[in-house]
């Protein structure tokens, strides 16, 4: 399965590192990544495969949450059916 | 994949304006719990449910983990009670709503609907039974919700369940008088009741239906209200545009729970109910909808043609995204559960009179409404008929959740907690309606449902 990590907030140094650390601790790849900052607010969309991961969903969910904690942002990730479902006819 | 835009427009949907998935609702037909000992027959039925329900939390919350939407509420809805309990000699049918209740508590979730009996063309004893087991058994009970049927526009209004049903809400009140008469907000007395809605309180599982399915209740008001927000010049054309669109994008999230928690299950996919079902909490209101299209308050004049916008263009919306559109599906108008409305009850902006035009136009009825305690029996069994007459004229579900605060009258509030709300006692019309209500036997099916 393929989800999407979404990162808002404020801009601050580290978030690609820290993310992706998580991601890459659990083996799930990262197949395409993207940010902007706008008005200092920083959005990073990234596509994820999941298909290899050594954990369960839950537990990198709740590994995100827990950095989302730490640095101050919001982290979601979800899967990537939620978003076709809603934006494809 | 979806747009760098679009993504971004769910995440903001699901954390800032309420996005959520309102109730997946299992329907479990207990045709097969049917037993002439009325004890048997409640085992039967714990057993039944509680196997089919056993995994439908643990799948709803790990589905609402994966595709980080909340599922708000989980739920059960089970074949009515009067036709499962005819059979046994039971002459009170408490016990079946307890069974209802424990089986509810036992898979954890917080709702189960069906304590109901279906009367618009008379009552069998089971019928009679169950009615007058409906005030014990929903002071007696926390999470079983009841219903009645007593109008349609094939079969016209039993006007006797309509005299039977003011006083059993006027016992019901008395009988949870400590919580605000609590009771009667479990208690929903309809007109051309759907067989697949999956909101509370008013879900039963219809005989039609399979032996279990998985319905789905989607809701946003709070995301078509800022989709409006953002086109404050827009026409009445642009508008219904912009909520069809809104609409369509929340049935699509819902079709995905829905689906993946039936084959999750390995159950069915039943329908998706896409209602506007407002909460008390800010940024999740219908009336505030209607504000927004240019009333000053919800209540004004213009209310009922708003509403009735807002309705259509949130079925054409949902009919477009699924297949499997069911249920109620448009937008409710609780008094108590809709901070809007809230608000525009305590200005006294709102009326009864005014909220029963607005039903002609919404998806239900008159909802979550409180009255005066020392409300007449037979002023609310009038305000049932004419709310029935209604549904049944125009071929739409009507429904009344009325609350006679015992010990409170107008200017006074009830407090119902949680997604209940709050209820400013509204007035009813002094008017006696007695001699009306007395008469009895049935208004016969208007002549538009002769259709064969």
């Amino acid at each position: 399965m393929r989800a999407v990590v979404t990162v808002i907030g404020k801009d601050r140094t580290g978030i690609i590192y820290n993310v992706s650390k998580i991601l890459s601790e659990n083996n799930a790849n990262i197949e395409d990544i993207s940010q902007t900052i706008m008005q200092g607010i920083f959005t990073m969309i990234m596509l994820v495969d999941l298909s290899e991961i050594s954990c369960d969903f839950t537990e990198l969910k709740d590994s995100m949450d827990a950095l989302s904690k730490t640095i101050g942002m919001s982290i979601r990730i979800q899967h990537e059916d939620i978003f076709n479902a809603m934006h494809s006819i | 994949m979806a747009l760098y835009k679009d993504i971004i427009e769910t995440v903001r949907m699901i954390d800032q304006e309420n996005l959520d998935i309102r109730t997946i609702t299992m329907g479990i037909s207990l045709l097969d719990c049917i037993d002439s000992d009325g004890e048997r027959c409640r085992q039967k039925i714990y057993d039944k449910i509680t196997r089919s329900a056993e995994n439908l939390v643990s799948q709803g919350e790990r589905i609402e983990t994966e595709l980080g939407i909340p599922i708000v509420n989980k739920r059960i809805s089970v074949t009515p009670i009067a036709l499962v309990a005819g059979a046994s000699a039971d002459s009170n049918y408490v016990a079946f709503a307890e069974t209802l209740d424990a089986a509810a508590k036992e898979v954890g979730v917080n709702f189960i609907g069906g304590f109901s009996a279906l009367v618009p063309k008379g009552f069998t004893r089971g019928d009679l039974r169950l009615i007058n087991s409906i005030p014990e058994a929903l002071a007696t009970t926390e999470r079983v919700c009841s219903s009645i049927n007593l109008g349609s526009t094939k079969a016209g209004i039993n006007m006797d369940a309509v005299k039977m049903m003011g006083e059993i809400t006027k016992q019901t009140a008395y009988l949870t008088r400590d919580q605000d008469s609590i009771g009667c907000t479990k208690l929903v007395i309809f007109c051309n009741a759907v067989e697949d809605n999956p909101f509370m309180a008013g879900a039963f599982h219809g005989v039609g239906q399979p032996d279990t399915v998985l319905h789905v209740g989607v809701s946003g008001p709070g995301v078509v209200k800022v989709a409006l927000e953002k086109h404050q010049d827009a026409s009445f054309d642009e508008m219904a545009e912009i909520i069809k669109k809104t609409a369509f994008k929340i049935t699509r999230a819902g079709q995905l729970v829905g689906r993946t928690v039936a084959d999750r299950l390995k159950i069915p996919f039943g329908i998706l109910d896409l209602s506007l079902a407002p909460t008390p909490a800010i940024g999740d209101s219908v009336a505030r909808i209607l504000e927004e299209m240019g009333l000053e308050h919800c209540g004004a004049h213009g209310t009922t043609a708003a509403l009735a916008m807002l309705n259509d263009a949130v079925k054409k919306g949902g009919i477009m995204a699924s297949t499997s559109v069911g249920g109620l599906s448009g937008a409710f108008i609780p008094v108590s559960e809709d901070e809007g409305m809230i608000e525009t009850a305590r200005l006294g902006t709102i009326s009864l009179e005014k909220l029963e035009a607005m039903t002609c136009v919404c998806s239900v009825g008159l909802d979550m409404i409180a009255i005066p305690g020392d409300t007449p029996s037979s002023t609310i069994s009038a305000i049932i008929a004419d709310e029935a007459a209604i549904g049944m004229v125009n071929n739409k579900t009507t429904a009344v959740r009325l609350v006679p605060v015992y010990g409170k009258t107008i200017s006074d509030e009830a407090e119902f907690g949680g997604l209940f709300g709050t209820a400013p006692v509204m007035a009813v019309n002094p008017s006696d309606s007695s001699i009306f209500v007395n008469r009895g036997g049935k208004i016969p099916a208007p002549i538009h449902s002769f259709k064969n």
